[in-house]
């Protein structure tokens, strides 16, 4: 599952606990910037080989993980 | 036969701006840029012109070397905006320097422009047209910035790295990217008053999409490292040091992360000078130099990444 991909990336990049973190989990929530976003997104379209543009309506994990499936259906 | 480094020189203002400093004009604070750069303080021209840090850079590169300016063949100047948009810088150091070379030439290839520098320089060798060559590169960026935006205007800072050169074979191979867009970085033009033109009405201040140049900087400087070394037979681990165009750590510590290598080998001066453009290079060169930490023989790669968006990168033999 992307979701649970996802936190365990986030947690191995950011030394975050991956029990604090869920789909509903915000970005700003997480003080992420512009920066650790683009960091996050250049790691992902690694390891989903996708192309990725951040949008203000990506907010969540839940959210990102939904854009990287149908990034992946194009 | 190309060249060898056989000295090296900087030079930056007098004046020392501290991100507290920037914190009485400008909504940020000392936490907000340390932690998102890793710059702590810059150096800003005042009262001194660029020609000024390039001529203090080019002496003491000179005097390092045990080379007289009078034994130049050429002189490469690399800014993006010197203290005249004509004549050209490297024609106006000439002068001061009192060489009698008149191979001078200006180049602007942003930040990368010492390493786009170099590679002119070894055709100037391999063609036989020198025996003994300066490379300066020395910029305003205070002079470029918007000082009223705190998204750039914290990141960069002024100063000059020079480097003499002599024939020889320490200059290995170097390798290019050049994109050809501006959108994510740029800095415009200022209008006349021709009454044949519209006006563009744009300021002459750098504008930059900082998320679009963080993700092409990291990508590109793993991807042009990898593939020289791949090119030259060589490992990731060969090189001493990595000599990293001075952006952001972060850019640093990724390209860092990726190429598996350890934190000495990637030495940094952002912390104390910000991006000075072309010249965080040749300046942080000449701190290794000056610091006795280049062994003859040492394998430096160095990698710049810019406007443009363009790379240059190079392996040398110190």
């Amino acid at each position: 599952m992307i979701v649970e991909r996802i936190i365990q990336l986030l947690a191995e990049q950011y030394d975050m606990d991956p029990s604090t973190l869920s789909a509903e989990s915000s970005f700003e929530d997480m003080s992420f910037d512009s920066l650790d976003v683009a960091e996050m997104v250049m790691t992902l379209e690694d390891e989903y080989n996708v192309h990725l543009e951040m949008s203000s309506d990506i907010k969540t994990i839940g959210d990102l993980a939904k854009y990287i499936e149908a990034q992946q259906k194009k | 036969m190309s060249f060898h480094i056989i000295g090296t020189g900087s030079c930056h203002p007098e004046k020392r701006i501290t991100n507290d400093q920037l914190a009485e004009f400008l909504d940020t604070s000392d936490e907000w840029i340390s932690t998102r750069t890793g710059i702590k303080e810059r150096r800003v021209l005042t009262n001194e012109k660029v020609l000024d840090l390039a001529y203090e850079a080019s002496l003491a590169a000179l005097e390092n070397a045990g080379v007289g300016a009078e034994e130049l063949d050429f002189i490469i100047f690399t800014t993006m905006l010197g203290d005249f948009i004509t004549p050209s810088m490297s024609c106006l150091l000439s002068k001061r320097l009192g060489t009698v070379c008149t191979r001078v030439l200006d180049m602007n290839m942003a930040c990368p422009g010492f390493i786009y520098a170099l590679d002119v320089a070894d055709s100037m060798f391999k063609a036989g047209k020198a025996e003994k060559g300066l490379v300066v590169s020395a910029e305003a960026m205070s002079r470029i910035v918007d000082w009223t935006d705190r998204s750039t205007c914290v990141l960069f800072g002024d100063g000059a790295g020079a480097a003499v050169l002599a024939k020889g074979d320490g200059f290995k191979d170097a390798i290019f990217t050049v994109d050809g867009g501006y959108e994510n970085l740029y800095v415009p033009i200022w209008d006349g008053n021709s009454p044949y033109a519209a006006p563009a009405g744009q300021k002459a201040f750098l504008k930059m999409n900082g998320q679009e140049v963080y993700i092409f900087a990291v990508s590109s400087i793993v991807q042009q490292i990898t593939a020289i070394l791949e090119k030259n037979g060589m490992t990731a681990d060969e090189p001493s040091f990595y000599i990293l165009h001075q952006a952001n750590i972060r850019i640093i510590e990724s390209a860092r992360k990726k190429l598996n290598q350890p934190v000495d080998k990637f030495p940094v001066n952002l912390d104390r000078y910000g991006n000075t453009s072309s010249a965080t290079v040749p300046m942080l060169l000449d701190e290794l130099n000056r610091q006795g930490r280049l062994k003859k023989g040492d394998k430096l790669v160095l990698c710049g990444f810019g406007a443009g968006l363009i790379t240059g990168t190079c392996i040398l033999e110190w």
